[in-house]
């Protein structure tokens, strides 16, 4: 798994590719809790175009990121999912609890 | 054991980093088998969340455990449903797990974690989980698409 920053404006987008599963699920968790707890940005956004697969190690960094995002009240965005991350998000029956945008445009603007 | 059934067998290490690897062989292995593409990525998934979970919870962790997979083509019987199926039996030499563990947890409960065996449950027909010999032993069950009939038929 890859995983890059970028900051516009009070938003910083993560930019993820490849595979997130027990091995790599933590290089997710560590910068979304650190963006959100500690830098305290107000709006998170989750690039997720280019994930390939995702677990319920991924998932539950996931909803990490969002509970974190709530505590500090900020937003906790994820846009760019493709068929395998829906379909595992749909399973976890968690979908419904996060913001999810069609592209980075609604994302940064909604 | 029955060796005239078995697709595949791998021998496997209780490193997270080997996750990859076997989902590129069961992806390749399932596709081969005539699965659909989304039933090819429920047992991928199905597989990761088992081994997951072995990785995790009978080994707590420890990355340098021994843990077999066997893939079979059998006859299943479940439900009243019958037909040619996918066995998928994963052994580790772990501690005793927790049966009251296996039922999972509400997915009303907005936490991270105990998604995984809802997600093995989700994308097989079947599971099954026996302790023998010190070994703990998961049966997955996948049944096979059924061949299309013959053209004008």
């Amino acid at each position: 798994m890859q995983i890059s920053a970028r900051h516009l404006d009070k938003i910083t987008i993560f930019d993820i590719s490849g595979d997130i599963d027990l091995a790599t699920s933590p290089e997710l968790r560590k910068p979304l809790l650190r963006e959100l707890r500690e830098l305290r940005t107000p709006r998170v956004v989750l690039n997720l175009k280019a994930v390939r697969y995702i677990d319920s190690s991924g998932v539950a960094s996931l909803v990490e990121g969002l509970k974190a995002a709530r505590d500090v009240g900020a937003r906790f965005i994820l846009f760019g999912l493709n068929t395998t991350v829906r379909e595992v998000l749909q399973l976890s029956k968690l979908v419904r609890i996060f913001e999810i945008c069609e592209s980075e445009e609604q994302a940064v603007a909604t | 054991m029955n060796r005239r059934n078995l697709l595949l067998k791998m021998e496997l290490r209780s490193d997270p980093e080997t996750l990859c690897a076997v989902r590129g062989a069961v992806a390749q292995l399932t596709e081969r088998l005539g699965f659909s593409e989304p039933e090819c990525r429920a047992v991928v998934l199905g597989v990761d969340e088992a081994l997951t979970n072995i990785i995790r919870h009978a080994y707590a962790g420890h990355p340098d455990r021994p843990i077999e997979v066997h893939f079979r083509r059998i006859q299943a019987s479940l439900c009243g449903k019958n037909g040619e199926a996918l066995e998928i039996v994963l052994e580790d030499r772990g501690k005793n797990v927790d049966r009251a563990k296996l039922c999972g947890r509400a997915l009303e409960d907005v936490k991270p974690g105990g998604l995984g065996l809802h997600f093995i449950r989700e994308s097989m027909d079947a599971l099954e989980f026996r302790r023998r010999v010190g070994r703990n032993q998961l049966r997955l069950v996948k049944f096979l698409p059924k061949p299309d009939p013959p053209a004008g038929s």
